[in-house]
């Protein structure tokens, strides 16, 4: 069964930037990318679960601001050390004005 | 035994080497040897969270064992490697084992600097390994008298585990002021402060002089004639490179094993890396570095590792560190005493930034100062500016409603 969750508005987010949504006692990472498209991802870093929301976004790249960790926020694939477990990643679809995200 | 790629030492320098290696494609042989039995580990948590966590601490392994032998990548522990035949380019391992190599990387590291009257104290400790970690850890107990020689990065770190473990602490230090090396001075009070609404005691201008033993305490007479009775005293008064072993193969050392920008010694067959070398940082006109910094040595052991596969790359990177002392996180980019002027950014209420300009404006060092990692991304964003050899505008740097990132794009 879908879950779609609603996140914040379009507007909320900076282009290239990323947002921490917290649902239901877990924290999550809404980006938006350079192309005005948005990403979900778990919020929590995979080295030391450090939130990702503090980080940079470049690109289709999310850095952790401790270590500098990188990730490709649309697949949550880990780019390398430190970190070298993949981010889970959620659905996101933006409707009249909202985003959401679909938390399974 | 086939000739192939040897890494000595496998802290985190050489374990990025090992990878890179293989991440370059290079299908040889890859040994990588160290002395310590445990598979290799981070090292920053040892002063953090393997003091204060509330389970048995665990070590932070770099690499899972099936991902060492995914690559196959042979890592000997427990090995020291005792002396270097450039001749017939072998290395002899403490147990006679040879280990013949095509080209070698030394990724030795450092060891705590030792403090000669506190050597023979049974109640002095220092911090490097696990089990360093291990011995200080277990008697961080509620109402230990702690004193802790040298306020640098280590001994503060230290400190603040030791309060939130509930015993007191004093921090000796020598110089004028704590964090002498590398941190700007008005970052140094907002610690100094921190350390001391926690109830440590600091001692500036202060040198720790004679450590005598009883059975269960060390009495440390200071040099303005006081004597401090501690449980136990923790020396952590900087870091020696180790190189010992260059030394005996008739390399080139100094302060460290001496490489050019290509991280190769005077040997072109034998590279070295992280904190065991000193380097030429390109960006501050060659000048020469030896750091002791995580993000270093996994940048210098991957650099290390394309170059002996023939890359000519010249390392570049902007140094870089971190520290943790209770809620605060410390980061700093570049060398800030290369800056003569300095700019100040504050970002919300409890965090600020200064950006440290070179007498022509080029942005040097960035280093900043806040609760959990609120200052990391805009010292990520000035590091690149940094690496552009960038002169921002000082007037938007101190704007906090100027973002970084359109410095960048300019
Ligand atoms: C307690 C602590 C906290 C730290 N915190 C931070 C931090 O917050 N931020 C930061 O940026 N940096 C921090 N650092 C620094 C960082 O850990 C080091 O820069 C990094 O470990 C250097 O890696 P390396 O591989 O060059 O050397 P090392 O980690 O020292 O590894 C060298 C290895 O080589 C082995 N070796 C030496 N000689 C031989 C031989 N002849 N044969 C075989 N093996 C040998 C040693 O046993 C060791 O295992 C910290 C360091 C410590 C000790
Ligand atoms: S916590 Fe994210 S890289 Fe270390």
């Amino acid at each position: 069964m879908s879950n779609w969750i609603e996140a914040c508005a379009p507007d909320d987010i900076d282009e290239e930037d990323v947002m921490r949504f917290d649902h239901a006692g877990k924290t999550f990472a809404i980006y938006r990318s350079p192309d005005d498209e948005f990403f979900a991802t778990d919020g929590l870093c995979t080295h030391e679960h450090i939130h990702l929301a503090d980080g940079l976004v470049m690109d289709e790249i999310i850095e952790c601001p401790k270590h500098n960790g990188r990730f490709n926020y649309k697949t949550g694939e880990a780019k390398g050390a430190p970190v070298c477990v993949n981010l889970r990643t959620y659905p996101v679809k933006v409707e009249s004005g909202k985003v959401l995200i679909e938390l399974g | 035994m086939k000739m192939g790629m040897v890494i000595i030492g496998a802290g985190e320098c050489g374990v990025r080497a090992a990878f890179a290696l293989r991440e370059s494609g290079y299908e040889g042989p890859v040994t990588l040897i160290g002395a310590e039995r445990h598979l290799p580990y981070e090292r920053p948590p040892l002063s953090k969270d393997t003091m204060v966590s509330q389970d048995h601490p665990a070590r932070r392994t770099i690499a899972a064992e099936a991902l060492f032998n995914e690559r196959n990548i042979a890592f000997i522990g427990s090995s020291t490697a005792s002396s270097i035949d450039r001749g017939n380019k072998l290395v002899k391992l403490e147990d006679d084992r040879q280990v013949p190599y095509e080209r070698l990387l030394l990724a030795t590291g450092a060891i705590p600097r030792a403090l000669p009257p506190a050597t023979n104290s049974r109640h002095c400790f220092t911090l490097r390994s696990f089990e360093d970690a291990l011995a200080i850890r277990a008697r961080l107990r509620p109402g230990a008298r702690i004193v802790i020689v040298g306020g640098g990065f280590i001994g503060l770190e230290l400190a603040a585990s030791a309060r939130q473990r509930g015993a007191s602490v004093t921090v000796i230090e020598p110089q004028g002021r704590i964090m002498m090396r590398g941190v700007p001075e008005e970052i140094a009070k907002v610690i100094d402060t921190r350390h001391r609404d926690a109830g440590v005691e600091i001692l500036c201008d202060t040198g720790a002089v004679s450590f005598t033993d009883t059975v269960n305490n060390v009495a440390v007479s200071l040099s303005n004639g006081n004597v401090i009775l501690a449980d136990l005293a923790i020396i952590g008064i900087g870091a020696t490179p180790v190189t010992a072993l260059a030394e005996s193969a008739g390399l080139e050392t100094g302060n460290g094993i001496i490489v050019n920008d290509r991280l190769q010694t005077s040997d072109a067959e034998i590279y070295a890396a992280g904190d065991c070398c000193i380097f030429p940082l390109a960006l501050y006109g060659g000048r020469r570095v030896r750091l002791e910094a995580w993000r270093n040595a996994q940048e210098q052991g991957s650099l290390a590792a394309r170059n002996m596969l023939g890359a000519k790359e010249q390392y570049q990177s902007v140094p870089w560190f971190w520290s943790d002392q209770y809620e605060l996180g410390l980061q700093v980019a570049g060398l800030p005493d290369e800056g003569k002027q300095t700019i100040r950014r504050d970002v919300g209420e409890a965090a600020f930034i200064l950006f440290h300009l070179a007498g022509d404006g080029r942005l040097v060092a960035a280093s900043g100062i806040g609760p959990g990692n609120s200052v990391g991304k805009d010292i990520r964003l000035a590091e690149m500016l940094i690496a552009r050899g960038a002169r921002p505008d000082p007037g938007q740097l101190a704007a906090s409603n100027v973002k970084l990132k359109s410095l960048l794009a300019a």
